[in-house]
């Protein structure tokens, strides 16, 4: 029995479309479930008071700064390791047995739970090299969890540059890593940039990691070499503890909120320089 | 004779692939010199060992000697980027980098080091002039150069190189993506480059060779069948091949 292909194509319809329909209805469910009860809860107030009673009462403002802080030193760390990394492999080196497993091996440790980054960086950072919980601590270790992504996501950019624009450019004399400067990381921008964007929410959403090598104090940090606590794990010890359902919900609704004012920010200043570079 | 680059004995391998078997040609100052043959028969790889391009590929290897100006560009000492500076090229496709069109025919300069100063625009505006560009896109510098039609492209290209001021500029089938009048408007420019610039080019198509150029040098599976001047290889070429060829009787 053969299905008409006017059936087929009205059932490939409904099925992809209630697909669509389903992933959008879970997404739009927690965020509206998460603002419904964390909006209530928001004021300057909230933002930019000290926490009192362990976050029972009082604001988040040290949390709000802890997490601006570490995600940014973190990407500062990994960023130009990891765009170095991907432009040392796409371009100065060729698909040999090094390099591949090299690619396999970032590959893997993307994929390993942030718990053991925690954990190493615990172990490391935190005691092995004495630094103590702090932000640098935290930080380096984010870097390390979000070096491969910054890595693949930059090497796949670089290589969707055109080859020729390569040809080009050395045929006017410009060497290689001229080349790179003035030619493959412009191109490849909007692709590292989605690689950043996409570490910084692992980094904003990180829990487990943090705890381990940041620690979390709720004093507002006055260096690198101080503990500090973000959102994510502010509104964790709040629910855990069972401190304030109430304020988690705030803690939550702030932490979905920057999210997408860090993203909308980057894609914004994205736009930007590619309507710059070609009016 | 005046002879610009003097091509002896080069061997060219990609891996074990014999590319191009003990070529010999001299390319004279300020004419046009067509490569002409079959796809694969190595004349863009020819094209590509003046100004060393094929160093960009993995696995290319070469013997024999390249002079230019009585020096042999693949010897010791050799600046490569200074090389491909003095001998440009123009590719098959129009491919202008995705900036505005000053910043297209500036780029070779600003990777050179050279600021964007008022000496920049007056290079920008000379090449474009030259490329009988200027005309069309003055009121326009700032826009993309991916807006222009694609003849206008190409000319573009042709500026970008005149930009950096070599001796000698390749052309790699500079027109096998253009329509007709396109091709004759960018034969017309080649025919007036050759004033001042030494020109090489590839070519398929048999009419453009013989309309242009002023030597012809046939290559068949890496070697180089003929090379003399043009009306003589079209009107009377010497080896079977050559004369199978241009009369379209190979294969």
């Amino acid at each position: 029995m053969r299905i008409p292909p006017r059936n087929t194509q009205a059932l490939a319809v409904t099925l992809l479309a209630g697909a669509t329909g389903l992933t959008l209805a879970v997404l739009v469910f927690v965020i509206v479930f998460i603002l419904g009860k964390g909006l209530p809860v928001i004021s300057l107030g909230f933002l930019f008071d000290n926490p009192q009673e362990m976050g029972k009462a009082g604001g988040i403002f040290p949390t709000l700064v802890g997490t601006l802080i570490l995600p940014l030193v973190a990407i500062l760390i990994a960023l130009p390791a990891g765009v170095g990394t991907a432009v040392y492999l796409s371009e100065y080196t060729g698909d040999n047995l090094a390099t591949r497993i090299i690619r396999f091996g970032t590959d893997c440790l993307a994929g390993i739970p942030s718990i053991i980054f925690g954990l190493f960086g615990f172990i490391f950072f935190v005691t092995t090299l004495k630094m103590g919980w702090c932000i640098l601590s935290g930080a380096l270790t984010l870097a390390i969890m979000v070096l491969p992504t910054i890595i693949r996501t930059a090497e796949e950019a670089i290589r969707a540059v055109p080859a020729g624009y390569r040809e080009v450019s050395c045929s006017l004399g410009a060497t290689r890593w001229e080349t790179v400067l003035k030619v493959v990381l412009p191109n490849a921008l909007p692709g590292i940039v989605t690689g950043i964007m996409l570490s910084i929410g692992r980094c904003i959403g990180e829990t487990a990691a943090v705890i381990f090598t940041a620690g979390a104090s709720l004093r507002l940090p006055h260096s690198v070499f101080d503990s500090t606590r973000t959102m994510a794990v502010h509104f964790y010890i709040l629910a855990r503890e069972g401190i304030s359902n109430e304020n988690a919900y705030g803690t939550a609704a702030v932490l979905i909120l920057s999210v997408l004012l860090v993203n909308s920010l980057s894609y914004w200043m994205m736009n930007r320089f590619i309507a710059r570079r070609t009016k | 004779m005046d002879i610009a680059i003097q091509i002896s004995n080069l061997d060219l391998f990609y891996g074990a692939f014999h590319a191009l078997k003990n070529v010999t040609l001299a390319i004279e100052k300020k004419k046009i010199t067509a490569l002409i043959g079959p796809s694969g028969c190595g004349k863009s790889t020819l094209l590509r060992a003046l100004n060393r391009m094929n160093d960009l590929i993995p696995g290319c290897r070469i013997t024999g000697a390249v002079l230019l100006e009585d020096k042999d560009i693949y010897g010791p000492g050799i600046d490569v980027c200074e090389l491909r500076k003095n001998v440009g090229m123009v590719f098959q496709r129009p491919n202008p980098f995705p900036l505005s069109i000053r910043d297209n025919v500036s780029f070779g300069l600003r990777v050179a080091g050279r600021k964007n100063s008022a000496g920049l625009d007056e290079i920008v505006e000379e090449s474009l002039q030259n490329a009988w560009l200027w005309e069309q896109v003055k009121d326009k510098l700032e826009t993309s150069a991916l807006d222009l039609p694609l003849d206008q492209q190409q000319r573009l290209c042709v500026a970008r190189v005149l930009a950096v001021a070599p001796d000698v500029i390749l052309m790699d089938e500079p027109c096998s993506a253009l329509d007709p009048i396109s091709t004759a408007k960018i034969e017309e420019l080649m025919l007036e480059l050759r004033r001042r610039y030494t020109i090489a080019i590839v070519t398929h198509n048999m009419q453009q060779a013989a309309r242009i150029s002023d030597y012809s040098a046939y290559l068949l599976l890496g070697e180089m069948i003929e090379f003399e001047a043009t009306p003589q290889i079209f009107e009377n070429p010497k080896d079977k091949r050559t004369e199978d060829y241009i009369t379209g009787r190979y294969g």
